[in-house]
């Protein structure tokens, strides 16, 4: 069992929780994630992890509520347990000296990204943050990017906070008129990391993704993660979750994701119509 | 008392297995087959010959005193018959169920030449089944503890095996999964109809009580590598029992449309996650009223098939490259599958998978193999035949033509030498790696094989861990090592 030490919403349906982990807070590395188990009868998630402490033994997971298994994750508080917790799985984000890196997080991408921003931070690189959200208040992790990044800017498909228009948008901004840019690291939708790769394919340049599909064991063991890259079948959780974006086929990990939906939709209706049940 | 002459024991005929009817356990998860009565098992038994060279034997890869067990039997002694059973099998009532006896014991045995070999397995889950039911497993003794410290990774039937014996000699054991539940191919792969999982438990609980510890969630490499379990976790000694879990695919086009799944997933789904439960989060697509086609002819396909049809399958078949002889899986699982109404379609291959817009699977081209030349093995190799590819509707595929080791753990440790498959280089007769203090045994040293080879490697490591442990040698000993009883 892994109790939860802190949790508090950033966003609507955006919670991060602290999580007792004291081995696994050792052992990460930016960019690799864990398999979670919500219940007893619950399906085994990855989820990344955003943040550790080694010394105080925790880490941290910000956890969208999209299904049943996030939203009753985002029900716990301090002093929850969760039953299982397994990692760190996948492989480290590669952490090199690049020159000029554009991290870009699109909603919770954010936290996935923010880790991986603070390692190239110290590896000697300038940093440059997009951070995206519909509105104000789905833009995470503001503060937090400021601290590792030379530049943070927000961006709100509606305006209401920081560059109004889309990541890509102030992508290509910078693109057109800042410094030469020698990485970019996409993480959020796939909508959003095709658009990226999209974009700097031309320019030729080299673009990272953090690709989610959905897994099962997250150690190599059933393929269920399987996604193609350069035309060549990988298995996200041990080859990745990081690859290539150029290379990438966000068609098929599209098409993929959506195997379940409606599995997924029937049983969050069903935990939903319990919930309310509950606290009548 | 065994009264009849051989001659009289010679005519009697074996006694059928009582099992769930087909139409019913069709529909459900319950174990098929339902065990001896004590009735019966006394009469198989008084079938045995108790030959003097009794070559059933020698035909059990852990030489378990067949003809003693059968005779206590006989004699209606059936705790003193699992109690021989233990001394060299430590997992009976899993290996009762699960092994292959027509190519192991009663393959070997004498009456197998009139086709009616005793019952071995049968009679081995009886006494089994009997000692547990009756709450009879003898509780561990206190045992001196040894102080020195051994972590096995992996809880299959290797792992567990090894942990019972070094458990056994005084040592201080903990078991690291990677998963959230213990047992390996036990839990995840073969299902609840063939082997109840409440077995797999007791066993593991027998083990907490001998004072074994379990950690669960540990992917050994990425939490701890190999050094770390020696260095800083203080350990005297490591056990691999990691297994053979790579699925392999056919390579073809069309195999990451949805609906291809590989037999780890899909039965790991079902048995680990039991998505055959209806409270269960974890989802599996719909199979009722589908075609399902399994390619593949082991237990994994057999497994993963039959699971299919008790998901409401319309139709279930299994596609193999080879003719029905060369069908690895156990005879029995073939003979219930065709009893529960799967469609056996032999010598063909999948050459593409074939979906609709959104991805999802809807058909299979096939090609009609014939048998050509024998290969190593010694079975005939399939060859395709040109021009004879044709189209089936599918919905979903499972995938089982056999796994290879996950390079997960080798990764951490280059230091342990592997085979070019991606298995561990080991001496066989004590199970060391390449790499000192460090044992391994199971499918991750043969690729994937049996349940019983499996515990046996198990069992050998953990004699010459506590050798290694005794004396501080690495090199090879002299003397054999001595098996606990
Ligand atoms: C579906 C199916 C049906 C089968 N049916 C039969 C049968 O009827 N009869 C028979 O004799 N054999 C059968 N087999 C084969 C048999 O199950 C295997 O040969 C046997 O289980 C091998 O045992 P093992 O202990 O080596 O490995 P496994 O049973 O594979 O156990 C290995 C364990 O190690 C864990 N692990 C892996 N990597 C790590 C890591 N890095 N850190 C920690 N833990 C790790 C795994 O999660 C797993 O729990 C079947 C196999 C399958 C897949
Ligand atoms: S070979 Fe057959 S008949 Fe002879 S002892 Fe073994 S089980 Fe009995
Ligand atoms: S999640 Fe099972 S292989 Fe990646």
């Amino acid at each position: 069992m892994f109790e939860v030490l802190e949790a508090n919403n950033l966003a609507p349906d955006v919670r991060y929780l602290r999580v007792r982990a004291p081995k696994i807070a050792r052992r990460r590395k930016p960019g690799q994630f864990v398999i979670v188990r919500a219940s007893s009868t619950g399906e085994r998630i990855p989820l990344t992890i955003a943040d550790a402490d080694a010394t105080q033994g925790w880490i941290a997971l910000i956890c969208q509520g999209v299904g049943k298994t996030t939203r009753q994750l985002n029900t716990l508080g301090a002093g929850d347990r969760i039953p299982d917790v397994a990692g760190p799985l996948g492989m480290p984000s590669r952490i090199e000296r690049y020159g000029n890196v554009v991290v870009i997080g699109g909603g919770v991408g954010t936290a996935i990204a923010y880790p991986t921003a603070a390692a190239l931070k110290q590896a000697g690189n300038r940093v440059v943050a997009i951070i995206g959200g519909r509105s104000r208040e789905y833009v995470i992790l503001q503060q937090e990017m400021q601290a590792v990044s030379d530049e943070v800017y927000p961006t709100t498909d509606d305006g209401s906070l920081g560059y109004h228009g889309l990541v890509t948008d102030k992508l290509a901004d910078l693109i057109a008129t800042g410094p030469p840019i020698d990485l970019v690291l996409a993480i959020g939708p796939i909508p959003m990391m095709r658009a990226v790769a999209d974009l700097t394919r031309p320019h030729h340049i080299e673009t990272v993704v953090s690709l989610n599909p959905i897994m099962v064991d997250g150690t190599g063991m059933c393929g269920g993660c399987r996604v193609e890259v350069g035309g060549e079948t990988r298995f996200a959780c041990v080859d990745g979750p990081e690859f290539d974006a150029h290379l990438v086929d966000f068609d098929l990990l599209t098409r993929r994701n959506r195997a379940y939906r409606d599995f997924e939709q029937r049983r969050l209706e069903e935990w939903e119509t319990a919930q309310a049940g509950i606290s009548q | 008392m065994n009264e009849l002459t051989r001659k009289e024991r010679m005519q009697l005929s074996r006694v059928t297995m009582p099992e769930q009817d087909p139409d019913s356990r069709r529909q459900n998860f319950t174990e098929v087959n339902l065990g001896l009565t004590p009735e019966l098992a006394i009469e198989e038994a008084r079938r045995c010959l108790m030959c003097r060279r009794p070559v059933c034997i020698d035909g059990c890869p852990v030489e378990i005193r067949i003809t003693d067990f059968i005779g206590l039997v006989a004699e209606g002694e059936f705790d003193q018959a699992a109690k021989v059973i233990k001394e060299d099998n430590s997992l009976p009532a899993i290996c009762g169920r699960v092994c292959p006896q027509e190519n192991q014991c009663e393959g070997a045995c004498v009456l197998a030449r009139k086709d009616k070999p005793i019952a071995i397995g049968a009679l081995e889950r009886f006494v089994a089944d009997f000692e547990r039911d009756h709450n009879l497993m003898a509780a561990a003794s206190p045992i001196p503890r040894t102080g020195r410290r051994v972590a096995v990774v992996g809880s299959g039937p290797a792992g567990l095996a090894c942990a019972t014996d070094l458990a056994r000699f005084g040592h201080d054991v903990t078991v690291f999964e990677a998963l959230h539940e213990l047992g390996g191919v036990l839990v995840y792969g073969i299902p609840e109809f063939r082997l109840p999982k409440e077995i797999v438990r007791t066993e593991i609980a027998q083990l907490e009580d001998m004072g074994v510890e379990f950690v669960t969630n540990a992917v050994i490499g990425m939490i701890d590598s190999i050094d770390d379990l020696l260095g800083e976790e203080g350990y005297d000694a490591v056990f691999v029992g990691v297994g053979a879990g790579l699925p392999r695919f056919p390579k073809i086009p069309g195999e990451n449309l949805i609906g291809v799944y590989s037999a780890n997933e899909f039965l790991t789904r079902v048995n680990l996650m039991r998505a055959y439960l209806a409270d269960s989060d974890t989802p599996l697509l719909e199979l009722r009223g589908r075609n399902v086609a399994v390619f593949g002819g082991g237990n994994t396909a057999m497994d993963a098939v039959r699971t299919a049809l008790r998901l409401g399958a319309a139709q279930a078949s299994i596609i193999y490259r080879r003719s029905e002889q060369e069908m690895p899986a156990r005879l029995e699982e073939v003979h219930h599958a065709r009893q529960e109404g799967v469609r056996f379609r032999m010598l063909a291959i999948p050459v593409e998978f074939l979906g609709n817009a959104d991805g999802f699977l809807k058909g299979v081209r096939l090609q009609r193999m014939e048998l050509g030349e024998p290969d190593e093995g010694g079975r005939r190799r399939p060859v395709p035949v040109p021009g004879s590819e044709w189209l089936e509707d599918v919905d979903v595929a499972v995938v089982a033509i056999g796994n290879s080791p996950n390079p997960l753990l080798g990764k951490t440790a280059p230091d342990l030498e592997e085979t070019p498959w991606g298995t561990l280089v080991t001496d066989e007769a004590t199970g060391r790696t390449t790499k000192e203090g460090v044992f391994a045994g199971g499918d991750i040293v043969t690729g994937g094989a049996t349940v019983i080879l499996a515990m046996g490697a198990g069992r050998t490591a953990a004699a010459s861990i506590h050798e290694y442990l005794r004396t501080g040698v690495w090199d090879v000993p002299d003397e054999p090592v001595e098996v606990p009883g």
